[in-house]
């Protein structure tokens, strides 16, 4: 940068009477002038274009040569600005395909421009990710400092006012362990204490929306697509109330329900009891979907894999079980743990899920291809386990609760924070898009900073946490119309974009279909009657045994034809070596 | 201790002012849009839904005439413009925006055959049984004025179809022989006669030559007879592709229409199969992209130019058998006119909204019909995107064409199956229908 300095100083117009700026028509009389311009200005950047790096940037732009500017300087940066690699991998969808064969012109040209219209808008995807307005948390020890040991009074101080208002305890040890859910955009919170206090407030700015007991137990509750619903799963029915508290259904074809998951793109609520069933409930029709009896008693672990939707199970034999409401069997059963599974969490882009077990063992596997990835002892066992939108694992242990980073990619061994809880942990949650872990204990709830945990840019369309009631509504009507359909629900959800190519046999049974026969089907060999004992039945099977395997003695002839025009080439080529090596030696007469 | 926590400042995500619209902030990274496909097909299958139920292609009757519908002509000046000629000798000038007719004129005596505008709009020609051709201005005779032709030529025998050139002061008549007449003259200045056969059609090719139906084409102002290509049964009519001039399209008696390369006249380049009846007249879109065809049974379809089954039926219950038909200039609408003396006026596209549209509409409108061109081959999708209700004698026309259909190919398979190999060579349904090329 120094040399640009240099021609700045030179080109410098102090005391210099101002100029017109040079216009391209007045190219004929100073061209002299630029010429010898342009030579100091090339002598002057000799040492940079010689740099490998400068050179490299001005190859990688389209825009090649852009220096023909009308001011008659040469742009230093020429071509578009270069995007990372690690970016444009973010915005990747799929792996480019082999093009048609040149006669399918027409479908070839298709796949080009459809192919750069991709490729432009991960581009551009990728260049907007710089225009993003936040960073993400993050909490660094000094030296010699375990960030384990930082306590959440030390991080509420240290950070600004709302930010430290996260860190709050709500004492509620009447109706306690408690349950919680945060509403999609992370704004609301639900609570539901097992001995039938219900309530959900906006927690930032701890305005109570209602407070009621149902004067039964309570097992589970969640939020529906809106912070206008939730469900509350009691001792014998599931029933959903408003935001007001008023019962809005009480449903009774759901019963013993002990957890709850509830689908966003699907509107499903989807629930598993103790009588070992897994029920979905359309919440936008009010019809129950599917009900599946999974044979493997009472369900209490349940976790959602937020890729694919797919429902994920955990039963006391150590198997977990993964569900779709499109079929009756579990579409995958894994061996997890050799005692029963206490919990399990599947991270946002359905790659990881974690488990843990009566074994006290934590887990960590690859989802996509079923295989353990990393095993940790944790000497007091995991209960309640909790992902982050950023990977960030939460896991209660009696009443301390632990958040570990990178639980997948390096095996860990301290955790990232830890916090003691008043009581036993009941349910732990991330909150949406906040750095914040919502944690329902016997004590009534915490919710405590983890600086790191949410992701720093909401999608303003998909989950705004600043929405107004009138975007609510908008945002309503959009999703309800973008409903997916359940039986769209399957381990890949990329598959409807997939070419359905047929089989040999469904092409085979077309073409029978078409031509009213098929081509290659066999007529069966009877012989024909003949005359004059000629069709005695020994005769008979005689003539068949003649014709029979007649499609294997062809390809038999055929090898061995083929085998002697071989050995027969083979001998030739030796004889012509023979020949042409020419002299005879003594010894020849000894060959065959 | 270094520490940085999420900290939004509210006003960064909301509107100031009421005034304001509602700040969205976006992010684009895919892990926060999961069921990408999914929702998308979801939105394609919508889209198609609502197309079907927007679909609503008829706009209006403009009724008048007291025969039926002979021959239509567009303005090529003015899109609000038509003319129409019905089997009583009457022609009528018809204002589209207004849906009225502006002018009535009792042209011939006996049909009106043909109608055409000079390239310039300011005169138009018309033939009738009565072997004339009139020439009329396009103007309204002012007060006091007589309704008078400008020009009458009387011919020696009936015409059956006229055509004006593109930048030239001629134009061509069909009939025993093909005239190509100058507007000067009363004589035609060339004459071209072939065989016993008259000429149904004729119309200029947009680039250079002219091309006679019953399929001759040959250049201009020689003498030299290109192609005659003899099909199995009659063709009513033909139009060129306006923007691949090598390219038309000719409508047929056995229901068929056939777009030929008339560079390559062996056998058409599209069949083009649906009507269950005559086809009687065809026009082409100003973006040459589609056609629309109107035939016997009462019904007009819409063809891909290169597709060989239409995309759109039209019909309804009053209209009749349709005569003619006609694509408007600005490839919005089409102009049918039938037995029952009234001209209809379509949509092109049926789900298409009329009028302005605001930009977010109009994008929404290009985003569906991306999602729906994406999704297209997708059974359920499919399945809506194609299904048109049809009157029960056209339904079950087609149903028991496709039987015979099935039938004669079963027949011949069977035959096929049977003969001595090679003895019975396929032929394609393209190659069926041609006889001969005579060149």
């Amino acid at each position: 940068m120094a040399a640009s300095g240099e021609t700045s100083l030179e080109n410098t117009h102090v005391g210099k009477k101002k100029r017109l700026p040079k216009r391209y028509w007045e190219v004929t009389d100073e061209e002299g002038k630029t010429d010898g311009k342009k030579q100091k200005e090339d002598h002057v950047q000799t040492p940079k274009l010689t740099d490998p790096k400068i050179k490299q940037k001005n190859t990688r732009g389209p825009r090649t040569g852009g220096g023909n500017v009308i001011s008659g300087k040469s742009d230093q940066f020429p071509g578009s600005a270069p995007i990372p690699n690690e970016k444009l991998k973010k915005f990747k969808r799929g792996e480019k395909g082999k093009l048609p064969p040149r006669p399918h012109h027409k479908l070839r040209d298709a796949v080009v421009r459809s192919e750069a219209a991709t490729e432009l808008a991960q581009k551009q995807n990728a260049r907007y990710d710089l225009l993003l307005p936040e960073d993400a948390g993050f909490l660094e020890g000094d030296e010699d400092e375990d960030t384990c040991t930082i306590s959440q009074d030390d991080i509420a101080d240290a950070v600004d006012i709302t930010s430290g208002a996260k860190y709050f305890n709500l004492v509620l040890s009447q109706f306690g362990p408690y349950r919680l859910d945060y509403s999609k955009n992370g704004r609301h919170l639900l609570l539901g204490g097992r001995r039938g206090h219900v309530t959900c407030l906006d927690w930032q700015s701890k305005q109570l929306m209602c407070e009621m007991n149902v004067m039964e137990t309570v097992n589970d509750v969640k939020w529906l697509h809106t912070e206008a619903m939730f469900a509350v799963a009691q001792k014998k029915w599931l029933y959903i109330y408003d935001n007001r508290g008023i019962e809005l259904h009480c449903i009774r074809k759901f019963n013993d329900v002990l957890r709850m998951q509830f689908l966003p793109y699907h509107f499903l609520l989807a629930t598993a009891s103790a009588t070992g069933f897994l029920q979905y409930l359309d919440v936008s029709v009010g019809q129950e979907v599917a009900a599946v009896c999974t044979k493997a008693g009472r369900l209490d672990v349940m976790a959602q894999n937020p890729h694919n939707a797919i429902i994920h199970l955990g039963h006391a034999n150590g198997t977990v079980t993964l569900w779709s409401p499109n079929q009756k069997e579990p579409l995958v059963k894994m061996l997890c743990h050799s005692g029963g599974v206490r919990s399990v969490a599947v991270d946002k882009t359905g790659t990881y899920m974690v488990t843990s077990g009566m074994d006290k063992k934590l887990k960590v596997y690859d989802i996509r291809s079923y295989k353990p990835l990393q095993s940790y002892f944790l000497p007091a066992g995991a209960s309640c386990l909790a992902l982050s939108q950023r990977g960030l694992l939460s896991a209660a242990t009696g009443d301390v609760v632990q958040v570990y980073r990178d639980v997948w990619s390096s095996p860990v061994t301290k955790p990232y924070m830890a916090h003691r809880t008043k009581g036993t942990v009941w349910g732990a949650h991330f909150c949406p898009f906040e750095d914040v872990l919502g944690v329902g204990h016997a004590e009534g709830f915490t919710s405590m900073i983890v600086p790191g945990a949410g992701e720093p840019n909401f999608d303003g369309l998909d989950a705004n946490p600043y929405r107004s009631s009138k975007q609510r509504q908008e945002w309503e009507v959009k999703a309800l119309l973008d409903k997916i359909q359940p039986e769209l629900i399957c381990l890949d959800p990329g598959q409807l974009s997939q070419v359905d190519h047929s089989t040999w046999e469904q092409r085979h049974q077309d073409k029978v279909q078409a031509l009213g026969f098929d081509p290659l089907a066999k007529e069966k060999f009877t012989p024909r009657l003949k005359t004059k004992g000629r069709s005695s039945s020994g005769k008979v099977e005689k003539r068949k045994k003649q014709v029979a395997h007649e499609d294997q003695r062809d390809v038999i002839r055929q090898t061995v034809e083929d085998r002697m025009k071989i050995e027969k080439e083979r001998k030739e080529k030796e004889n012509k070596e023979a020949a042409v090596a020419g002299q005879k030696s003594a010894l020849d007469r000894f060959r065959k | 201790m270094k520490v940085k926590v999420l900290s939004r400042n509210p006003d960064d995500y909301v509107r100031e002012t009421k005034l304001d619209i509602q700040r969205v902030p976006r992010n684009y990274d895919p892990s926060l849009h999961p069921f990408e496909v999914t929702r998308e097909y979801t939105r394609a299958l919508n889209a198609t839904k609502l197309e079907r139920v927007f679909a609503k292609p008829f706009l209006a009757s403009l009724d008048g005439h007291r025969d039926g519908v002979n021959c239509m002509a567009k303005h090529p000046k003015s899109l609000s413009t038509i003319l129409s000629g019905s089997c009583d000798g009457e022609l009528k000038l018809w204002n589209l925006t207004k849906r009225e007719c502006v002018r009535t004129l009792q042209a011939h005596e006996g049909f009106v055959r043909g109608v055409v505008v000079r390239f310039c709009g300011s005169s138009f020609f018309t033939i009738g049984d009565d072997k004339n051709i009139k020439q009329w201005k396009m103007e309204t005779p002012g007060y006091g004025e007589e309704e008078e032709p400008i020009n009458t030529i009387l011919g020696k025998s009936v015409f059956t179809s006229i055509d004006h050139h593109h930048k030239d002061a001629v134009f061509v008549t069909s009939g025993q022989q093909v005239d190509i007449w100058d507007e000067q003259r009363t004589s035609p200045i060339r004459s071209f006669s072939w065989g016993v056969d008259s000429i149904n059609c004729v119309r200029f090719n947009p680039v250079e030559v002219v091309n006679p139906l019953s399929g001759l084409s040959y250049p201009r102002f020689e003498t030299q007879i290109f192609f005659k290509v003899i099909m199995t049964m009659r063709s009513n009519t033909l139009c060129w592709n306006p923007m691949e001039a090598y390219h038309f399209t000719c409508c047929n008696e056995d229901y068929n229409l056939y777009t030929y390369d008339m560079r390559y006249l062996d056998k058409p380049y599209t069949v083009h199969m649906d009507h269950v009846s005559a086809v009687l007249d065809v026009d082409y879109s100003p973006t040459g992209q589609e056609f629309v065809s109107a035939s016997f049974d009462k019904s007009i379809r819409i063809f891909p130019k290169d597709g060989g089954h239409s995309r759109e039926v039209y019909h309804t219950k009053r209209m009749q058998h349709v005569i003619c038909i006609k694509w408007s200039s600005d490839n919005k609408y089409i102009l049918s006119g039938s037995d029952e003396m009234n001209i209809r006026l379509w949509k092109a596209n049926a789900a298409e909204k009329l009028g302005m549209l605001a930009p977010r509409e109009k994008a929404a409108v290009n985003y569906n019909q991306k999602l729906k061109e994406k999704f297209q081959h997708h059974p359920q999708i499919r399945r809506i995107a194609r299904h048109r209700h049809l009157p029960k004698a056209v339904y079950s026309q087609v149903k028991e064409i496709r039987i015979m259909k099935e039938a004669r190919s079963r027949k011949e398979r069977n035959v096929r199956k049977h003969a001595k190999p090679g003895s019975m060579p396929v032929v394609t349904e393209k190659e069926k229908h041609v006889v001969t090329v005579v060149k």
